[in-house]
């Protein structure tokens, strides 16, 4: 069965092709699209193309965009996928802002220019979505001491992977931001993990709640090495006596033999 | 056999009938294939869209969609349930081909047709031997492979290595090294096996075959009586099997070349002087009184090579 073979190696993707809106998942799809390129005829911005043999791009014959060639510039009236008569292009997708073509992913901070501390902003200030797909974290910048670092971060939940802002990176040649396959880019936490911040139930059904223990007056641990003794509270040992602890080296600022 | 048989092929239909009436059918094909590969091309070159896509699914003058109902089928088959349009397109096609004989899609559509009619052009030229004939059912087994790879892969599997759509694909969108499965079929069908792609492994033609099984339009042998036994019609039919029981069956048999193997070329009717072949429907019955008894030939080695 060597149309097998074929048929499975062919299926690997490059990381650099991204498939139209609403595309199927990558097993889906190679099941559902024909081939006929009227996603491409239809898409006004010339996006998208059909993969040639041999040439960089993934299985013969089915559409992808290369993002900074021409990214998508998300139309709202979703031209590419009504043109599909299959479906490979899933025509539940009515709203592109739903579209998850991939994701991008702030792939080189060592030149990213906002990453180093300026002040560029280009890929922010270029998303269809800006301030849900990407915002501007500001952080603390380490190396003048007393500046910002306005760093890009992409939000998967709201990010398209139209790939404007890596069409857009003012950086020669690679973009410091690319969009890639979902399955590429994004990790999944395992099913048990929970954020505690996010998720406030607690893991066990009635979880026991232990009275909380703190030091201070009326516990055990008062003459405890480095342990305080509250003035004029009778009745405890003196520290320095038998029976008491006292720590065997001075410490700051109580007059021990150390200073 | 007769003393026309050594005459090369056609020869005595050009005299009779002047060289383009005995190319009329060939001539028709070579047009209809461009036009065809041309309304593909109108829009990616002079930017007029009537028709958009490919063979493998289209939309023309933004209202009829057509799909390849053999592509659909294998998405079927990876179990992808495609959306109406293309069941739509696939149905139109589907009818029109059971109507006009499948491997219409073949002699008037495909664009591997010419390469391999090339091939065959040249192989006959060069005189090579007719090299690995492979059995008469093997494209079909080729067509159940197809599906079984489809289903076991879930994906439309043959598109991965179909010259035919590779071809076609590649001259309207673009190429990349598709040439190289066009010109492996070319290599194949000149030096490997004469007629091997399109008459014996090709799935597409044997699917398109099977569909066109009880297709109206056929090919009828009706003056089989006036055939002189210069066996061009074989030379020229790229599934000249389909031939035999039609031209020389007996009083009581059919003339219709009913075989769905028969690609209505009409390449027969074009080479044949005295005219036996004409197209006509399968309904047509017309009498056609058998050729009368004649002494049994012994074979020659040239029959086996014209034949
Ligand atoms: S949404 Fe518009 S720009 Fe993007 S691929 Fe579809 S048609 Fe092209
Ligand atoms: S329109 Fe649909 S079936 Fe045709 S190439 Fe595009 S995704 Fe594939
Ligand atoms: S790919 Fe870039 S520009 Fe497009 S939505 Fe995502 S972050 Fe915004
Ligand atoms: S047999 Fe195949 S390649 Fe040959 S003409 Fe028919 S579809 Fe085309
Ligand atoms: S029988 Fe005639 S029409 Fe049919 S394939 Fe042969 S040459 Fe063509």
């Amino acid at each position: 069965m060597a149309i097998t073979k074929l048929a499975t190696d062919a299926r690997a993707l490059p990381v650099q092709a991204i498939r139209p809106p609403g595309a199927l998942p990558e097993e889906d799809f190679l099941a559902a699209c024909i081939r006929c390129g009227l996603c491409v005829r239809d898409c006004p911005y010339d996006t998208l193309v059909l993969a040639e043999l041999g040439l960089e791009g993934p299985a013969t014959g089915t559409p992808f965009f290369t993002a900074r060639n021409i990214p998508c510039e998300m139309c709202d009236d979703i031209p590419c996928v009504k043109a599909c008569p299959t479906g490979a292009l899933d025509h539940g997708l009515t709203n592109i802002d739903d579209a998850d073509m991939g994701l991008a992913v702030l792939i080189d901070e060592e030149h990213c220019l906002n990453a180093l501390g300026l002040r560029c902003d280009v890929c922010y200030r270029v998303c269809p979505v800006i301030d849900k797909a990407i915002t501007l974290e500001r952080r603390h910048n380490e190396r003048s001491g007393h500046h910002a670092i306005f760093m890009p971060v992409v939000h998967s939940d709201h990010c398209t992977g139209c790939g404007k802002c890596e069409k857009s990176c003012v950086l020669p040649f690679e973009s410091a931001i690319k969009v890639l396959p979902v399955r590429v880019a994004q990790a999944k936490a395992a099913e048990h993990y929970k954020l505690g911040w996010e998720d406030r139930n607690p893991l066990v059904d009635e979880l026991i709640d232990l009275p909380d223990r703190l030091p201070g007056p009326g516990t055990d641990n008062l003459v405890a090495p480095g342990g305080y003794l509250p003035s004029g509270v009778e009745g405890l040992p003196d520290p320095s006596m038998d029976g008491g602890f006292a720590p065997s080296y001075g410490l700051p600022g109580t007059g021990g033999a150390g200073q | 056999m007769s003393e026309k048989t050594a005459l090369p092929v056609g020869q005595e239909a050009i005299q009779d009938k002047g060289w383009w009436l005995a190319h009329k059918f060939l001539i028709l094909r070579r047009i209809t294939q461009a036009g065809f590969l041309g309304l593909f091309l109108l829009g990616p070159w002079f930017g007029i869209w009537w028709v958009k896509g490919n063979l493998a699914g289209s939309l023309t003058l933004d209202i009829l969609p057509l799909t390849d109902p053999l592509v659909l089928l294998q998405g079927m088959f990876a179990q992808h349930w495609p959306e109406t349009t293309a069941i739509i397109g696939a149905l139109i096609v589907g009818v029109a081909y059971a109507l006009i004989g499948g491997r219409v899609y073949c002699s008037w559509v495909c664009p591997i047709n010419p390469v391999t009619d090339a091939a065959h052009w040249l192989h006959d030229k060069l005189g090579f031997a007719k090299g690995w004939q492979p059995k008469r059912g093997t494209r079909y087994w080729v067509l159940g492979m197809v599906f079984a790879a489809s289903a076991l892969t879930g994906t439309i599997a043959w598109e991965f290595v179909n010259p035919v759509s590779m071809l076609h694909r590649g001259l309207i969108f673009g190429m990349g090294f598709a040439w190289t499965f066009v010109l492996a079929v070319f290599l194949f069908d000149l030096v490997v096996s004469r007629r091997g792609w399109c008459g014996h492994l090709c799935p597409v033609g044997a699917f398109y075959g099977l569909l066109g099984t009880g297709s109206v339009l056929r090919v009828s042998a009706v003056k089989r009586a006036d055939c002189d036994d210069c066996m061009d019609c074989f030379a020229v039919c790229p599934e000249m099997h389909v031939i035999t029981p039609a031209l020389r069956g007996a009083e009581g048999d059919t003339p219709l070349i009913l075989s769905s193997d028969c690609a209505n070329c009409g390449r027969c009717i074009d080479v044949c002087a005295p005219d036996v072949f004409k197209f006509t429907t399968r309904f047509d019955d017309t009498p056609a009184p058998a050729r009368a008894v004649r002494r049994k030939p012994k074979r020659q080695p040239e029959a086996s090579r014209a034949a």
